[in-house]
């Protein structure tokens, strides 16, 4: 008779006990709020634990618990934890994510819970991003816009003009420079368009594209007009047209476009703001790099952007603390170290006032320049926008920029199929 | 003898090929898990780091409890894969040696079960589990990979189970040995290998899994590996991709230790196997 293995028998034990230590921990009788955080560059990530620190300290009666979530999978989590009634109280997400919560009922109306400091503090383009219907669904609190980061040596030694944020660049004054800077395998620009529905969609608003249109009905159409094409049609001629963008970036994500910049391969790529941190990480010793504003159009700087919020769960039955703590959170001083903390922008009026985010070190004041220029992204509250950018718009625009198909074909699929996929969510 | 020996070295050359094939993953994760940010943003990327640091490593710790969470996907995996094999064993050997309608219908319905999507069980599966008070809880997550480890592994157990011949089972039965004996005797050490292998399996697709893990688990002091993984990863997938590589080679090792130690098994068995047949 063989005996029992006793590896197996150790591992039998451990779940046992395992088992037996299941649990939630105890009720001490405080109110105890979780605050799910998207926080993840080191930075940031203290930043919020910090803060949360300090308000424990501060409240002993009302402890935040802070939990780690994570941008790649919020989304999925969220629905699943709402759904079984097990959300946290404090939400950190986008903008752009809360649609189809605050409509399913999921996030607390806070129209009545935010504080008239913050209510003022904040301007009403951005309040405008987390409003559906008659409700405010979230605080919107950091916000980046798109900038041109270029390679600073190689554009004084080109001769070409600087834009500024109180002069920036046409869109065919950029098409101009990006040929000029080309040549020789090298690139004037990188766009690096993974996700190529809401970058083209943002910038297009600095040209009055608004692509969706809201009728007296309330419903929305798409509608790819004149002023929606200037952006498209200059990235798509920029690669096959003038050669002066690479092909090869076009399926790629901002960090994979870093190596080509640093290693002098492209002069310019387009990226979020916040993408400094791993510029200032990554780039080589001595190299010279800049941000630019994004160029401008006949609406000049505007651009959309899909601002991280901070939500409350419906389901929390401690809403009114919650509310507190975010106002916390948000005091402009505090406002500040997240935006530090995460190399981003603050909403608050009264945060963008802050010396250590007017500074030129790293370009910080480019930034804080372009932020009253920041609008809520055109697809904000649209319903089916998700489904209408998988299946519609990401290949159509992805075929467009390769040259796969004209821009007509580009507006028939935009339209057609796309008004097709609006039509099932607004009947 | 030399179109032997040309033979054999064209092997060799094929099996070294097959291997660096297998291992470039690997050893590109370490590679950029020992290098500082400089050199990952390097256009021509080096093998071997020119200036190698543990910094990542260290900052990988810093930032997260990944020995907590390896702690927490070992007892999850491990608990799934006994567990997984405890139930499907009986069950497999029923299905194989008794082919009946039922038996049959069964093993339809583990093909049918695995063409069903995470996102149209994990709700229902969530509520349920809030309802027997095991969200958040690592038996309640072992529970989850247990159901869904089962038919694969119930489906690889039939396999190993028709390999055995029902004749070595005969003979103990006119050896005198009773039903108990013969499967523990005779059947079981024969199918070793076949254990050892879905035990793996089961084992490897809970240390990996993600999805449940995320939903399941709220607090960070129980979280599993993949799920603390993605702590390192930003808005539009960028990445902080040194401490993510260094703690992506932490996470792989346990599996390899736990391949390590079952595969001797699984060869041994399967060469037993052989001489019996």
């Amino acid at each position: 008779m063989r005996r029992a293995n006793p590896v197996v028998l150790v591992l039998v034990l451990t779940l046992l006990l395992a088992g037996c230590a299941g649990g939630d921990g105890t009720d001490d009788g405080r109110v105890t709020l979780r605050f799910q955080s998207l926080a993840w560059q080191q930075e940031s990530v203290e930043a919020n634990k910090e803060l949360v620190a300090e308000w424990n300290a501060a409240h002993p009666d009302v402890r935040v618990e802070y939990v780690q979530g994570s941008w790649d999978s919020v989304h999925d989590q969220l629905l699943t934890a709402f759904e079984g009634g097990e959300a946290p109280d404090i939400i950190h997400d986008a903008s752009d994510d809360l649609a189809d919560f605050a409509y399913g009922g999921h996030l607390a109306d806070l129209t009545d819970l935010v504080s008239d400091r913050l209510r003022s503090d904040i301007p009403r383009r951005s309040w405008r991003t987390t409003t559906f219907g008659d409700g405010i669904y979230g605080v919107p609190f950091l916000q980046e816009p798109r900038v041109i980061i270029a390679n600073a040596t190689w554009l004084r030694e080109s001769g070409v003009r600087i834009p500024t944020p109180g002069d920036p660049w046409t869109w065919a004054e950029f098409r101009q420079v990006t040929a000029e800077l080309g040549g020789d395998g090298k690139y004037g620009v990188a766009w690096p368009l993974k996700e190529p529905v809401s970058a083209t969609l943002n910038l297009s608003l600095s040209t009055g594209g608004q692509l969706f249109h809201r009728g007296a009905d309330g419903k929305v159409t798409v509608r790819f007009e004149a002023a929606d094409e200037t952006v498209p049609r200059t990235i798509h001629d920029q690669v096959n047209t003038d050669g002066s963008a690479s092909d090869s970036t076009l399926g790629s994500g901002g960090s994979d476009t870093l190596p080509g910049f640093f290693g002098g391969r492209y002069a310019m790529v387009p990226l979020g703001f916040s993408y400094r941190q791993q510029i200032v990480q990554q780039a080589p010793e001595g190299f010279d790099w800049q941000v630019l504003p994004a160029p401008a159009g006949a609406d000049g700087l505007s651009q959309g952007v899909s601002p991280q919020t901070l939500s409350v769960a419906q389901d929390s039955p401690h809403k009114e603390e919650a509310a507190k703590f975010i106002d916390f959170l948000l005091r402009p001083e505090n406002m500040v170290r997240l935006a530090l903390g995460d190399w981003m922008l603050p909403t608050g009026t009264r945060a963008l006032e802050d010396p250590a985010l007017r500074t030129t070190e790293h370009d910080w004041a480019i930034g804080t320049a372009l932020a009253g220029h920041l609008r809520s992204a055109p697809a904000q509250s649209v319903r089916g926008y998700p489904e209408w950018k998988d299946k519609v718009a990401t290949p159509a625009f992805q075929e467009y920029y390769s040259g796969a198909i004209g821009l007509d074909e580009l507006r028939r699929r935009l339209e057609r199929d796309g008004n097709l996929v609006l039509a099932r969510y607004q009947r | 003898m030399r179109t032997g020996t040309a033979a054999r070295v064209g092997q060799y050359t094929a099996l070294f090929g097959y291997l660096v094939f297998l291992a470039f993953p690997f050893l590109w994760l370490i590679s950029t898990a020992l290098k500082p940010p400089r050199e990952l943003g390097s256009l021509h990327p080096t093998w071997i780091p020119r200036d190698p640091t543990l910094d990542n490593f260290r900052q990988a710790f810093d930032e997260q409890p990944l020995l907590r969470a390896a702690s927490n996907s070992l007892i999850a995996a491990a608990g799934a894969a006994v567990i997984a094999v405890l139930i499907a064993a009986p069950m497999a050997y029923v299905m194989a040696r008794h082919r009946t309608l039922l038996a049959r219908a069964a093993g339809g319905w583990v093909v049918v079960s695995q063409a069903f999507p995470f996102v149209l069980v994990i709700i229902p599966l969530f509520l349920v589990l809030k309802n027997l008070r095991l969200i958040n809880s690592v038996p309640g997550l072992v529970m989850v990979y247990v159901v869904w480890a089962l038919p694969f592994a119930l489906w690889m157990l039939v396999g190993y189970v028709r390999a055995v011949p029902a004749e070595l089972e005969e003979a103990a039965a006119v050896d005198g040995a009773g039903r108990l004996r013969t499967l523990v005797s005779v059947t079981a050490p024969l199918m070793a290998p076949g254990l050892a292998a879905t035990a793996l399996f089961a084992f490897v697709t809970a240390w990996n899994e993600f999805f449940f893990a995320l939903v399941l688990l709220k607090t960070p002091e129980k979280q599993t590996l993949p799920v603390i993984l993605t702590h390192f990863i930003g808005a539009e997938g960028v990445a902080d991709l040194g401490p993510l590589a260094a703690a992506a080679f932490l996470a792989t090792l346990p599996s390899l230790v736990v391949f390590a130690v079952l595969q001797r098994r699984i060869t041994g068995g399967m060469l037993a196997g052989a001489v019996k047949n």
